[in-house]
C-alpha cells in the first residue's frame, strides 16, 4: 500500500522532470555571503503555479513554454519578475528592501499637502510649493501660501513681514527645525536671514500647536526644516539676478567624511547696491545691502545603534542703507543735511541635536536640542538710533514613548531658556535677562480611523512672567469620507520685545511713549514696565475632499478667534507719537478663511482662498481696527507643469494673484491738511508669474515677474519733503513701492 | 516541509521563548491599499498585548512588537483573520472576506492590479478616484 503511494506520488514528478525549472535564491549583500533565503515565494506571472523555497532556498516549478515571467517575491525584499525562456538552473539574488535607496513612484505629489490625518490643523510646504516663486529667504516662501499673509516691504528696510490670522509675525512661533529662531532681537529681520534654498520644507501650524516648542506661540507655529547634508546634492548652485539688480548666490557643498558623518557647506550672499526712486519722493524705493550668510552642517548617523545628531554653526553679516538719495554715511550720518538710515546685523549661531530612537523598539525615541546665538544689531534711522545685543540659550529635551499601544503616544519633557538683551534707544539704556525653566507633556490618541487628538500641556517657571501653565488641545473627527473636521484651542504667553518688532517706528517723526502703569493704577510690568501678552487662541475648521468633474478638490472652511487677556498694544492713533500700553478692556483677532484647491486637468493645480479679518482693539481713543489690516482679502495660485520628457526636461509655469481690501490708516486727522490721509487705503491687487524651464534633473532656468501689472503706492512718505519736520512718517505702506519686478535665475545641481 | 519552516521563522523572529515584554515579529499579511493597512494595523492593536504594528503596503510585511505575557502570534493572527485578511498561515473565512472594503479584494487579481498600476497615492489611501 505504501509503495503504491510512493509511487503515485513520484509519478508526476518522473512525467515532468523533463520541463521544470530548478533554482536557488539568496540575499544580495554586499560582503557576497552566500545567505540562501528559505521561505521565498516563487510563481509564474499571472497563475496560480509556485512553490516556497527549502530550508536551503532551492526550489523546483513544473515549466511550460507558455510560462515567460517567474516572479520571486519575500517579506522584506524587493520583488523581482524575471524572464525564463527555457528550462533551467536559476540562480537569483533578492535585494533587501532597506537598501533601496531610490523608489521610484512616479506620483505627483501635491507641493503643499494638507493632512486628512492629524490632529492639529498642519500643511506641509515641500520643496516643490518653494520653487514656486523665486523665494530668495524665508519671508518670500510663503509668496503661494493662502494661510500666511505677505507684507509689502516696508518703506525704509525693504523687510517683509508675514502675518497669520491677521497677526503679525512676533504671535507666531517660527521655528528652524523645532529651535524656535526668529524671536526677540531677529524678529524684524529674522525671515530674510534664512535663505529659501536652505530650506527643505515648511510646516504650518493654524492656531495654538503643539506645548512641545515652548509657550510663545499664539496665532500658529511655523517650522522650517533645512537641507540636509546626508540627502542634499553634491553641489548645488542657485544663482539669481533682478532688474532691480539685486544679485544672489547661493552654493551648497556636501560631503560624507564617514560612513557616519556627512558634512555640508552652505553659502548665501546677496548684493543690491542700485538706488532705485520710482516714485520721486527723493526716499530710495529700498535699501542698498549686502549680505553674507553661512551655515555648516554636520551630520551623524548611525542606523545600527539608533543615533542620529546635527551639529549646525551659522554666521551671518548684513548691511543695509537706506534714506535720501545720496545719503553719504561718512558725512551725513546722524545730522539733519540729508536722511539716512543704516542697519548693520551681525549673527553667530551654534545648535546642536542628538536624537536616539530605540533599534529595538521603534516608538521609543529621546531628542536632546540645545542652540545658542548672538544677535548684534547696530542702526540709525534718520536721528533715531536703536542698538540691540540678543544672547539667547535654548536647550530642550524630549522623550517620546507610548501607553500600552502605538495608538496612544506620549511626548514629555523638559526645556530651558536664556536671554538676555541689551538695547540703547536713543538715549536710553534697556537692559534685561529672561530665563525659564519648564516641563511639558503631550498625549495624543490616535484611533487609526475617525478620532485624533492631541492634548498638551505645560508648566513654566519664568524670572519676569512667572509660574504659568500654559496648556493646548487638538482634535480631529473625520464624519465621513475624505473630510477632516478640527477643533483647536490654546493658551499663549510671550513678553513683547517692543523696539525689535516694531522697528518702522524709528523711520517717523513720532515721539515714544510707554505707559507704564495702567489708570488702574496696576504696577507696571517688568518688560519694559509693561505686562507679559496673554492670549487663547480658538480654532475650528473643516476640510473636505471631493471630485468635481471626475478630477480631485477640496475645500477647506476654518475660522479662529484670539482673544487677548493681556496684550502691550502698539498704538498710532495719534500721529505725533506711538504709545505703549498695556491693553485696557477687549483685543481680538478673528479670521475666516475658505479655501480651494482643484486639479483642473492633469498638471494642472488651482488655489483659491478669500479671507475675511476682523481685528479690533480697545485703544485709548477707542474700539478701532487694526491699521493696516484688509478686512477683505482674495488669493488665487495656478500652476501648470508640462509632462516630463526622457530626459527630465519640463516646462513649469506658476501664478499668484492677490487682491486686498480697503485697509484702514491710523489717524491723521490732527495733521496738516497736506499730512492728512484718508481713512482708508484704496483697494489693489498683484500678480506675480513664473516660468521655470527644467533642462535635465541637474539644470533648471527661471524667469519670473513680481508685481507685473506695475501696481504702486504712489506717496509711501508722508512727510518726505520733510523728512526732519514733525510729520515725517514711514510706517503708511499699504502696497508696492518700486512696481514691477523681473528676475532669472538658475539652479545646477550634482 | 511547511511545518518545518514555520517553527524555524517562528524560532527566529522571537528572540527567545522567554516572557519578553517588547517581542518582535514580522507576519505577511495579504492586503493591497492603506483602507486594508488601517483595518490590520487596527485588528493587531486591538489584540490586548500588541504594542505596535506597522504594515508595509508594498512588502505586506505586518512588523509587531507584543508583550509575550499577554499575547502570542497565533493570537495576533487570528485576530487579523477575524476581519478579513490572509495571513501566509491562516486564511480569512469567506465571511470576514467579505467584510472587507470591495476596493480591498485582495484575492482578486484585477483589484490587485489596479492598485499595482495606479500608483498614483495622491489621496493618501492608496486608490485612484
Amino acid at each position: 500500500m505504501k509503495h503504491i503511494l510512493y509511487i503515485l506520488l513520484m509519478l508526476p514528478m518522473m512525467l515532468l522532470s523533463q520541463d521544470r525549472i530548478n533554482g536557488v535564491i539568496m540575499e544580495a549583500n554586499e560582503k557576497n555571503d552566500p545567505i540562501v533565503l528559505p521561505g521565498t515565494n516563487v510563481y509564474w506571472l499571472n497563475t496560480s503555479v509556485g512553490v516556497v523555497t527549502d530550508i536551503d532556498g532551492k526550489f523546483s516549478l513544473p515549466y511550460k513554454a507558455e510560462y515567460t515571467q517567474l516572479v520571486i517575491s519575500y517579506v522584506g525584499y524587493k520583488t523581482d519578475t524575471i524572464t525564463v525562456t527555457e528550462p533551467k538552473m536559476v540562480r537569483h539574488w533578492l535585494q533587501p528592501t532597506d537598501n533601496l535607496d531610490a523608489v521610484t513612484i512616479n506620483s505627483r505629489k501635491q507641493a503643499t499637502a494638507k493632512s486628512y490625518l492629524q490632529a492639529a490643523n498642519v500643511f506641509t510646504v515641500s520643496s516643490d510649493e518653494l520653487l514656486k516663486a523665486a523665494c530668495c529667504n524665508l519671508s518670500e516662501s510663503f509668496e503661494t501660501n493662502p494661510s500666511i499673509d505677505v507684507n509689502f516691504a516696508d518703506a525704509v528696510t525693504g523687510t517683509r513681514q508675514i502675518k497669520m490670522l491677521g497677526l503679525n509675525s512676533p504671535y507666531i512661533l517660527i521655528a528652524t527645525e523645532n529651535i524656535p529662531s526668529i524671536r526677540g532681537a531677529s524678529q524684524a529681520f529674522g525671515l530674510s536671514f534664512i535663505p529659501g534654498t536652505w530650506v527643505e520644507s515648511i510646516q504650518i501650524t493654524k492656531g495654538a500647536g503643539s506645548v512641545v516648542n515652548g509657550y510663545e506661540s499664539i496665532a500658529g507655529q511655523i517650522n522650517a526644516e533645512l537641507v540636509k547634508p546626508a540627502t542634499d546634492d553634491k553641489l548645488f548652485v542657485n544663482l539669481y539676478g533682478a532688474s532691480s539688480e539685486r544679485l544672489e548666490l547661493n552654493t551648497h557643498i556636501n560631503t560624507k567624511v564617514s560612513d557616519k558623518w556627512h558634512t555640508g557647506l552652505y553659502l548665501h550672499g546677496n548684493t543690491h547696491n542700485k538706488e532705485h526712486d520710482v516714485n520721486n519722493d527723493g526716499f530710495l524705493d529700498m535699501p542698498k545691502y549686502n549680505q553674507i550668510n553661512i551655515m555648516n552642517r554636520w551630520q551623524y548617523t548611525n542606523a545600527e545603534k539608533g543615533f542620529v545628531s546635527f551639529i549646525n554653526l551659522k554666521f551671518l553679516n548684513d548691511e543695509k542703507q537706506t534714506g535720501q538719495l545720496g545719503f553719504n554715511p561718512d558725512t551725513d550720518k546722524l545730522t539733519t543735511r540729508v536722511w539716512g538710515s543704516e542697519i548693520d546685523t551681525r549673527r553667530y549661531e551654534v545648535s546642536a541635536k542628538l536624537g536616539y530612537v530605540n533599534p529595538e523598539i521603534p516608538y521609543q525615541s529621546l531628542g536632546v536640542q540645545t542652540a545658542f546665538s548672538s544677535h548684534k544689531q547696530d542702526s540709525y534711522f534718520g536721528l533715531n538710533q536703536y542698538d540691540i545685543t540678543h544672547n539667547s540659550l535654548y536647550a530642550n529635551a524630549i522623550y517620546n514613548s507610548i501607553i500600552s499601544d502605538s495608538r496612544h503616544k506620549i511626548k514629555t519633557g523638559v526645556s530651558y531658556t536664556y536671554d538676555h538683551y541689551d538695547e540703547f534707544v536713543n538715549t536710553a539704556d534697556y537692559e534685561r535677562t529672561e530665563n525659564s525653566v519648564g516641563a511639558f507633556f503631550e498625549y495624543n490618541y490616535d484611533n487609526l480611523d475617525k478620532l485624533n487628538l492631541t492634548a498638551g500641556i505645560r508648566v513654566d517657571t519664568h524670572n519676569l512672567l512667572g509660574t504659568f501653565v500654559t496648556p493646548r488641545f487638538h482634535v480631529r473627527y473625520t464624519p465621513w469620507e475624505k473630510s477632516a473636521l478640527r477643533a483647536s484651542f490654546g493658551r499663549g504667553k510671550r513678553s513683547a520685545n517692543i523696539f525689535a518688532e516694531n522697528q518702522q517706528l524709528f523711520s517717523t517723526s513720532r515721539a515714544i511713549r510707554i505707559t507704564s502703569s495702567s489708570p488702574l493704577g496696576r504696577q507696571g510690568g517688568a518688560i519694559y514696565g509693561l505686562n507679559p501678552e496673554i492670549a487663547w487662541n480658538y480654532g475650528v475648521s473643516y476640510l473636505q475632499g471631493f471630485n468635481l468633474f471626475g478630477r480631485k478638490a477640496d475645500i477647506t472652511l476654518d475660522f479662529y478667534k484670539t482673544d487677548f487677556k493681556n496684550q502691550v498694544v502698539v498704538d498710532y492713533e495719534n500721529p505725533q507719537e506711538v504709545s505703549f500700553y498695556n491693553l485696557e478692556g477687549d483685543s481680538y483677532a478673528n479670521s475666516f478663511q475658505a479655501e480651494l484647491n482643484y486639479n483642473v486637468f492633469e498638471h494642472f493645480d488651482l488655489r483659491m482662498a478669500y479671507k475675511y479679518y476682523d481685528v479690533k482693539t480697545d485703544y485709548n481713543s477707542g474700539k478701532l481696527s487694526k491699521p493696516l489690516v484688509p478686512t477683505h482679502r482674495l488669493f488665487a495660485n495656478a500652476s501648470y507643469e508640462t509632462r516630463k520628457q526622457d530626459k527630465g526636461q519640463q516646462w513649469k509655469f506658476d501664478a499668484t494673484y492677490n487682491w486686498l481690501g480697503e485697509q484702514r490708516f491710523s489717524s491723521t486727522e490732527t495733521n496738516p491738511v497736506q499730512y492728512q490721509l484718508p481713512d482708508k487705503t484704496p483697494t489693489l491687487a498683484t500678480l506675480n508669474a513664473q516660468i521655470t524651464k527644467v533642462f535635465s534633473p541637474k539644470f533648471e532656468v527661471y524667469l519670473g515677474g513680481e508685481n507685473i501689472t506695475n501696481v504702486r503706492q504712489s506717496n509711501p512718505i508722508l512727510g518726505a519733503d520733510d523728512p526732519f519736520g514733525s510729520n515725517f512718517d514711514t510706517t503708511f505702506v499699504y502696497g508696492p513701492i518700486f512696481g514691477s519686478m523681473y528676475y532669472a535665475g538658475l539652479r545646477f545641481k550634482i | 516541509m511547511k511545518k518545518i519552516i514555520t517553527v524555524l521563522t517562528v524560532l527566529i523572529t522571537t528572540v527567545s521563548f522567554a516572557q519578553n515584554k517588547n517581542a518582535r515579529a514580522s507576519l505577511e499579511v495579504d492586503g493591497v491599499c492603506l483602507m486594508c493597512k488601517t483595518r490590520i494595523e487596527k485588528a493587531s492593536l486591538n489584540t490586548k498585548g500588541v504594542k505596535s504594528a506597522v504594515w508595509n503596503v508594498k512588502t505586506h510585511e505586518l512588523k509587531l512588537i507584543f508583550d509575550e505575557r499577554k499575547t502570542d502570534l497565533k493570537t495576533i493572527q487570528n485576530s487579523i483573520v477575524a476581519v478579513g485578511h490572509d495571513t501566509k498561515e491562516l486564511k480569512a473565512t469567506d465571511e470576514a472576506y467579505a467584510s472587507v472594503h470591495p476596493c480591498c479584494k485582495y484575492r482578486d487579481r484585477e483589484i490587485v492590479d489596479d492598485h499595482k498600476e495606479g500608483e498614483e497615492h495622491k489621496d493618501g489611501d492608496g486608490h485612484k478616484h
